[in-house]
């Protein structure tokens, strides 16, 4: 569920608890069952509330225990009937510096110190043996959050009698403990808090109200950290991470700019930050998570974008790349069958906000997470904790090679059913027409950078492309698509040469970003129009094969042209009879410059 | 704001956190009105006035406060 997943909005989850949990519970998929002891040194309430929602979210279903207020040594120490009975499958041992029993004094010692520190970690290392011994389950236990004031202000931190200090050398302690226990995972509270504000974060109105140790517009940030520890152990963690190239890996598209036109590297600020990404991805490999490419490109153009000298990443570190112009969703079908892998165990990383939404809804289970601008992607893959460690073994480190081996078996499949379903759910609207003087200026920057989808790649100055726009002897067409995610700006365009009743066309371009939503046909459609207006019978087609656009070779075929000739260089010349044509867009509704308002 | 919106805008509030769209509420609201309404989801509900209406109960507030009436008072006296 999206409102479920990082960036979430916390006030909707917060106002909405109620309905999500019915709408996830009623959903029908099914759900491992857990049960989650939670042993309390402050209140719990809302924390399973929110808790129980995300790990709904990541199939698992609990059923809660939850101590009285305060009770959580008692309980771990001394467990009731009604505990033993519950059997927990995970106890989770919720505390905070609220309960810490005795901090050092001014008047302390060194040794007094070390005294108190070993006091009040054995009472909680006596607690951990307990719960182990009597429930031989995995126990979750929080570390402890900073102080929300500093007595000796910055001195706090590094003075023996700081509670700060004090707080930092328990935390320490615990540390040491996970290090050699199977099965003991530390809540890291003490990031959470500091990433959310800690003085929001401690606010002591909570505490001294209703015993919150946080506040309570944190706790569903906390539940959302903590359920990432507790999939991971009941092994709901993904497994691959599948990735978009242009403007996802690198600044802009290397079918059109070419390889030495990506932003990537030191170069600036932008190149910067995909670096900082790639590195990051990178660092995923290392632990263990399998790295493929979903990306709209030629082969040849994403294998030359990933060995771009300045890159991270190089086409080695990946399984599986599919660069390909197959719909995404399909691909990643594919990619989770090659890896023998279940779709669901997929994260798939894309800018386009349109291509996420197709493979969310046709890749039941598959992570999409938001990735709106460079800066966010790594926060935003990070803190989703998909890939969450809570064990670490030498097959981690193993896996890559495995899967690659896997993937070169793996048989290829294609199911897909409902793509016009797709288009028209994406409520499209284009303004097509002829050139407005307004928009001269992008109409020649989309002509003269587009180079894949362009069957003669002609290239034309502003003043050329104004004189075309002022002649007679021209039909022109410019195309702009918005859908429901929003304007797509002109993305293609089309110019004809009148020669008596035929027109020949001179250009046909439009840009990648919107591959596969028929809008070529929506421009062809309009293009027949203006002919019979025009007086033309036939219009005329020329493909120019360029390194560049190969996958516009057989367009004018699609389109229902049939090719009169072609040459050795593989230039080939195709006609359409303009009478009988009949309209092939479907999905699309087209309208003309008089809808363009005030410009 | 009048205290026809305010109670308007504090309706749905409750109906939201109670998840109960028969809830009408009215000055004389009290916990005992609504069934759900107990000290743990009063927190809930505190809270979720707070960002509605883009205002923080003071904790003296928050505990003295009687019924929705006065509720809406300190809200209308608070938000602009």
């Amino acid at each position: 569920m999206k409102e479920l997943e990082y960036p979430f909005d916390t006030e909707y989850v917060m106002k909405k608890r109620k309905s999500i949990r019915r709408t996830l519970l009623s959903d029908g998929s099914t759900r491992l069952k857990k049960k989650i002891a939670v042993f309390g040194g402050s209140t719990t309430n809302d924390i399973v509330v929110y808790l129980e929602l995300f790990l709904l979210n990541n199939g698992i279903e609990a059923e809660f225990y939850q101590s009285e207020y305060a009770q959580y040594w008692q309980d771990a120490m001394f467990p009731s009937e009604e505990l033993l009975s519950f059997s927990p499958d995970i106890v989770f041992i919720h505390t905070t510096n609220r309960n810490i029993n005795s901090f050092p004094t001014t008047a302390d010692s060194a040794d007094e110190v070390n005294a108190l520190l070993e006091g009040e970690y054995s009472r909680f290392e006596q607690m951990w043996q307990k719960v182990t011994e009597t429930y031989h389950c995995p126990i979750i236990q929080n570390n402890f959050e900073m102080p929300f004031y500093r007595l000796m202000g910055n001195r706090d931190c590094s003075d023996y009698r700081g509670r700060s200090n004090f707080i930092t050398r328990l935390n320490e302690k615990f540390y040491e403990y996970s290090q050699v226990h199977e099965g003991f995972y530390i809540n890291d509270i003490n990031f959470m808090s500091a990433s959310y504000g800690l003085k929001a974060w401690s606010n002591p109105a909570y505490w001294n109200m209703y015993k919150y140790a946080m506040c309570v517009e944190a706790i569903p940030e906390f539940s959302f950290n903590l359920a990432n520890i507790i999939k991971s152990v009941f092994g709901k963690n993904k497994k691959a991470l599948a990735l978009d190239l242009d403007n996802t890996l690198w600044g802009g598209v290397v079918g059109d700019d070419g390889v030495d036109g990506i932003q990537i590297g030191q170069e600036t600020g932008v190149s910067q930050s995909y670096y900082e990404f790639q590195s990051y991805v990178k660092q995923l490999k290392s632990l263990g998570v399998i790295l493929t490419v979903c990306s709209k490109n030629d082969h040849e153009n994403a294998i030359a974008g990933l060995n771009h000298p300045e890159g991270v990443l190089k086409p080695d570190d990946f399984i599986i790349i599919k660069a390909n112009w197959e719909n995404k969703d399909r691909n990643i079908i594919e990619t989770a069958n090659e890896l023998n892998i279940l779709p669901d165990s997929i994260v798939f990383a894309d800018d386009n906000p349109a291509e996420r939404e197709i493979v969310r809804a046709q890749v039941p289970g598959a992570a999409v997470p938001l990735m709106d601008s460079i800066e966010n992607y790594i926060i935003n893959l990070d803190r989703n904790g998909y890939f969450e460690v809570t064990s670490f073994s030498a097959d981690d480190l193993k896996r890559n090679e495995m899967y690659k081996a896997n993937a070169q078996r793996a048989a290829q499949q294609a199911a897909f059913g409902d793509y016009t379903e797709y288009l028209l759910s994406l409520d499209m609207t284009a303004v097509i027409d002829d050139f407005l003087p307004v928009y001269i200026q992008r109409i020649t920057q989309l002509t003269n950078k587009s180079n894949q989808f362009n069957v003669t790649t002609k290239r034309y100055t502003q003043t050329e492309m104004e004189a075309v726009s002022e002649s007679g002897e021209y039909i022109r067409l410019y195309g702009k698509l918005v859908d429901k995610f929003g304007d797509n700006g002109i993305v293609s365009v089309v110019i004809g040469h009148k020669n008596g009743d035929v027109l020949d066309v001179e250009l046909w371009l439009m840009s990648c970003r919107v591959l596969k939503r028929d809008m070529e046909l929506a421009m062809l459609d309009r293009l027949a129009d203006r002919c019979r207006e025009e007086g033309i019978k036939v219009i005329r087609g020329y493909y120019y094969p360029t390194a560049k656009n190969n996958m516009v070779r057989e367009l004018y075929g699609r389109f229902g042209f049939s090719k009169v000739s072609e040459d050795e260089s593989g230039n080939t010349v195709w006609e359409l009879s303009v009478e009988g044509y009949e309209p092939q867009n479907k999905v699309i509704r087209v309208e003309g410059n008089s809808s363009v308002k005030s410009i | 704001m009048d205290s026809k919106q305010i109670y308007e805008r504090l309706n749905k509030v409750f109906r939201d956190v109670f998840d109960d769209d028969s809830i009408s509420v009215n000055p004389k609201t009290t916990a005992d009105d609504i069934e759900d309404w107990d000290s743990l989801e009063h927190i809930t509900l505190i809270s979720a006035v707070e960002r509605e209406f883009k205002i923080k109960f003071k904790m003296g507030e928050i505990s003295s406060m009687k019924n929705v009436g006065e509720m809406a008072q300190i809200i209308a006296s608070r938000a602009k």
